[in-house]
């Protein structure tokens, strides 16, 4: 994969607002911005209701997810483009969500809807209509889903890559700083794990920086090109964005996703956990 | 603790006593900029957190005690840099005019 058929820019998505296998989808975590207005012809998916499963802590089935697209009106062979806000955040999750599922074409707008609305294009509240399809999803693809098993197992073999901020990475935080910081689990990282915050892979308006610049940083933070690679934040959905940027901009074949992330490992008894800056040894 | 700061974000439903609070609002001329993005940085520069603006202008941060800089993006205005001490128990309120 490359940066050429993985993103397009605003400009691109301006250009595509009448084309009818151009699906754009919004996905954002404040789950109510769709309504407050959206790019002409886009649809919503919401992260909390239509892709995960309501009762376990897992995403939605096979079966679930090809009846959510067959009733939005996407088709297989759509190019869906996605877009959000946060930086595209939850696009990117929905993007890895869309590979995981086998979707052949899906790309993400560069810069999500940050870049759109600082650019001062437009934004609609008129709700577009899309025929039902039949829409057929593969069996998940397990070569891009981290388990905590294999993550535990990843300690001081692998690449481990912490993309939440520093304050979180070093435990001195719990949540993003826009949430409130009251949580169960124990603060912290895992053992050995580089802390490379996402946002180091994005512009200020949220667009992504060049591929030169992108593995630079990547290779001053420690991470060792020839072993696999496991990405983590909080639940998800930033590692979403950083496994976007290995995996397909920088084209890194070995690269995971933890969904589980710190929300899960920060849980579990007996796993060892480092507190501080420092990444810490295996055998902490 | 009680009752918001005059002019400030409703207070109503956070745990004020054990969150480190940075809330404002984004102004041009006076007037609220909805369509605004302020962004956390911490002491070393590196992105904590971001948010959009409300319709209203209005933001706010949970952070940690210390010094931070609010970065304010706003369409056809330049980036505009605040810094902001927070406290765990108190508010910092913050208004950021772009040009």
């Amino acid at each position: 994969m490359t940066r050429e058929n993985t993103l397009v820019s605003a400009q691109w998505v301006e250009d595509h607002l009448d084309d009818p296998k151009v699906v754009l989808i919004e996905v954002d975590e404040d789950t109510a911005a769709y309504d407050k207005g959206h790019i002409k012809g886009a649809i919503k998916l919401d992260w909390t209701t239509d892709l995960q499963d309501q009762v376990r802590r897992d995403f939605v089935n096979k079966a679930q997810f090809e009846a959510l697209l067959s009733d939005r009106g996407v088709a297989n062979d759509d190019t869906v483009v996605l877009y959000g806000g946060n930086n595209n955040w939850f696009a990117a999750y929905a993007y890895w969500y869309f590979k995981l599922y086998g979707h052949s074409d899906v790309k993400l707008l560069d810069g999500g809807r940050k870049k759109w609305e600082l650019d001062s294009r437009e934004l609609t509240d008129e709700l577009p209509t899309r025929e039902k399809t039949s829409y057929t999803a593969t069996e998940q693809d397990s070569s891009i889903r981290a388990y905590r098993d294999e993550v535990v197992a990843a300690i001081g073999t692998q690449n481990l890559v912490d993309v939440r901020s520093p304050d979180e990475y070093a435990g001195r935080l719990m949540a993003p700083a826009h949430l409130p910081q009251e949580q169960a689990q124990r603060a912290g990282h895992i053992p050995t794990a580089a802390n490379v915050p996402w946002s180091k892979a994005a512009n200020d308006d949220g667009t992504f920086k060049s591929d030169d610049e992108l593995r630079q940083i990547y290779t001053e933070a420690g991470v060792d090109w020839s072993k696999d690679t496991i990405a983590y934040c909080r639940i998800g959905e930033r590692s979403s964005h950083t496994w976007f940027v290995l995996k397909e901009l920088l084209g890194e074949e070995n690269v995971k996703n933890y969904d589980g992330s710190w929300t899960e490992y920060g849980s579990l008894v007996g796993v060892p956990v480092v507190l501080g800056d420092e990444p810490g040894q295996a055998d902490a | 603790m009680c009752g918001a700061t005059e002019g400030g974000l409703s207070l109503d439903g956070v745990n004020v006593a054990k969150e480190a609070v940075i809330q404002g609002r984004v102004v041009r001329d006076g007037e609220p900029v909805g369509s605004a993005y302020v962004r956390l940085l911490d002491k070393s520069g590196e992105f904590t957190a971001e948010v959009p603006t409300s319709a209203t202008g209005h933001f706010r941060f949970f952070a940690g005690d210390g010094e931070w800089t609010l970065r304010t993006l706003a369409p056809k205005a330049d980036p505009v840099d605040r810094k902001v001490t927070a406290q765990t128990g108190s508010v910092a309120e913050v208004e950021i005019s772009v040009g």
